[in-house]
């Protein structure tokens, strides 16, 4: 145990938090968690619910596994976090059914689904079975909000040219479909959401440059 | 011709390193080189040249495809009279076909290369002539009365997303012009699909006498109704409804005589692609079951995009397999599919489109285990003389 105390925003602390946004995003560079990116993000609502719901289950699990680190033997430690990650799923869903009936229906199996996002587990694996509980929390929040930035963006420009609207709410007016505009049926399909987060990466990439590997 | 060298070299320090326009300089590399042959020789080890550089393999292709778009332009023309019970002469016709296709391909142009010149300029490349070919292969597979901003959006993914993330010409994984068409075709089904899509007029039903359906020959048929199915000569010569330059099997085989003539397109390719259609063909008669499947074999091959799709799509020598046993999988596989689809899949009158587009995806696998096919031949016989 280390005598002096770190402060609780140390800038070795923020990093956590901020690196998943870009430099180790754990969609447009780990490459994890694609599923639900393509399953959920026809429609803006639906996806910052399941951004919320991943931020929560991955913020508590961190915690919990971390404080268990010491105790878990290493041979079992899958299914315990696994344990830890299926019980905060049936939580999120029941309090989504509970308060957001209409938008629990949408994402139906896939807020379920969630045990199995690879991102999660990945964090538990990687982080949170070495490192204390504070830091384990900031992770758990920063790559939460790493996935939730991308799927809100994947999001948006699928709800805005597949169905005209955002949040629901018609954007686009009128006159424009009048004067021939159509909605973009592709956009709603799954294939083109694996084509927005390409594009994603490539304008990150394009962006920053320690991203790109030499060969 | 001596004023326009002469004014050229005048301009050129301009676009050199260090000038004014440097960004500039693909653009003005690319008209250069496509007003006069470039005078530069290559130095260094032995090189084979060959008199056919990119830029005139693409014009034998864009000659090529010229039968089928001045048939296409009048069939445009054809159909909307037949449409409205009007009559016209081959003259009216023609223009009113050129007045609804050539926009089109202007649009079409425009945007591809719009995008190819500011790409090349971004990367400091040469501009490569590949759209060439693909900005007068996209309008010939879209309906006539596809809305211009469709045919932009279309063909920008087509060359972005189809193309330049890959690296550019001679990098693509998928055929340009059939990306552009499986887009429009996932995104404005609407305007894709269906009896009226395919005659000028008939969308916002200006005139159009009743006994005029305006369904193709593969919708006709695939709902059940072969007795609709227009005679073979029909077929051949195309006086057909359907996509702009894919009726007329005739005018395709000119263009497919003038490929292989010069060589530029595989016969491997086209011809073990006909052979596959007509072995799925008569597959499809022995185990019948609708009228549809009952048609005999070789209709297929004149019905709908097939023959343009086995001239023109199939043999782009990007997309497709390589080695030549490859190249004869690859055909006779796109066939098959292609067949396959069309009859068997409701939802899809025409495969051709998807079958080339999947056989685009397999080329690569294909090659590569014709390859490690030979590697083992050659190893064996090496073991056995040895012996």
């Amino acid at each position: 145990m280390s005598a002096e105390k770190e402060p609780l925003f140390s800038s070795k602390n923020l990093k956590l938090l901020t690196e998943p946004l870009n430099d180790s995003n754990p969609i447009t560079v780990q490459v994890l968690g694609v599923c639900s990116a393509l399953a959920v993000t026809v429609k803006l609502k639906p996806a910052f619910v399941m951004a919320l719901s991943v931020m929560v289950v991955m913020a508590v699990s961190n915690v919990v596994i971390s404080l268990l680190r010491k105790t878990v033997p290493p041979r079992i430690r899958i299914i315990v976090q696994l344990v830890v990650i299926a019980a905060m799923v049936i939580l999120v869903d029941q309090v989504l059914k509970a308060f957001v009936f209409d938008i629990s229906k949408q994402l139906s199996v896939f807020v379920g689904l969630i045990i199995t996002n690879c991102i999660i587990m990945g964090r538990l694996e990687a982080f949170a079975l070495s490192n204390k509980p504070w830091q384990s929390f900031l992770d758990g929040i920063g790559n939460a909000a790493g996935y939730g930035v991308i799927l809100l963006i994947v999001a948006f420009f699928r709800e805005l040219l597949g169905s005209g609207t955002i949040w629901g709410y018609k954007v686009i007016p009128e006159s424009v479909y009048d004067f021939g505009y159509e909605n973009n049926g592709l956009m709603i399909l799954p294939p083109m959401a694996l084509i927005v987060v390409g594009a994603i990466i490539w304008i990150q990439r394009a962006k920053n440059k320690k991203l790109v590997e030499s060969n | 011709m001596k004023f326009l060298r002469k004014s050229i070299d005048k301009i050129k320090p301009h676009f050199e390193k260090g000038g004014k326009l440097e960004k500039l300089h693909s653009t003005f590399e690319a008209f250069e080189s496509f007003m006069f042959v470039p005078d530069t020789v290559t130095t260094k080890g032995t090189h084979i040249r060959d008199a056919n550089d990119m830029k005139r393999t693409m014009a034998i292709v864009v000659l090529a495809v010229v039968p089928t778009v001045i048939f296409g332009m009048w069939n445009v023309g054809y159909q909307h009279f037949m449409a409205t019970g009007q009559e016209g002469t081959i003259f009216e016709l023609f223009w009113l076909g050129f007045l609804k296709v050539f926009p089109i391909i202007v649009v079409s142009y425009v945007v591809g290369l719009g995008i190819e010149f500011a790409f090349a300029q971004y990367r400091g490349h040469e501009v490569n002539e590949g759209f060439l070919v693909s900005g007068i292969l996209i309008p010939l597979i879209l309906p006539v009365d596809t809305p211009l901003w469709m045919v932009a959006v279309a063909t920008a993914f087509a060359v972005v997303i189809g193309k330049e993330v890959f690296g550019g010409t001679g990098m693509n994984i998928l055929n340009p012009a059939l990306t552009a068409r499986a887009f429009l075709f996932f995104a404005y089904p609407s305007y894709m699909s269906g009896n009226a899509v395919w005659t000028h007029g008939m969308m916002n039903g200006e005139g159009i006498i009743d006994s005029y359906t305006g369904a193709t020959p593969l919708a006709e048929a695939a709902a059940g109704k072969i007795e609709n199915l227009p005679s073979v000569v029909e077929m051949f010569f195309g006086t057909i409804p359907g996509s702009i330059g894919e009726t007329s099997t005739l005018a395709i085989l000119i263009g497919a005589a003038i490929l292989l003539f010069t060589g530029m397109a595989s016969a491997r390719i086209m011809i073990s692609t006909f052979i596959g259609g007509l072995v799925m063909g008569l597959l499809l008669n022995v185990f019948a079951v609708n009228p549809f499947m009952e048609i005999p074999a070789w209709h297929h091959l004149l019905l709908g995009g097939f023959a343009f799709g086995a001239v023109f799509m199939a043999t782009d020598p990007v997309s497709a397999a390589q080695t030549p046993k490859g190249k004869i999988i690859y055909g006779f596989l796109i066939g098959l599919f292609a067949i396959l689809i069309r009859v068997i899949n409701p939802a899809y009158p025409e495969g051709v489109m998807l079958a080339i587009l999947l056989m685009n995806v397999f080329a690569p696998l294909i090659d590569h285990y014709v390859i490690e096919g030979n590697i083992k031949k050659r190893l064996k016989r090496a073991k056995v003389k040895a012996l």
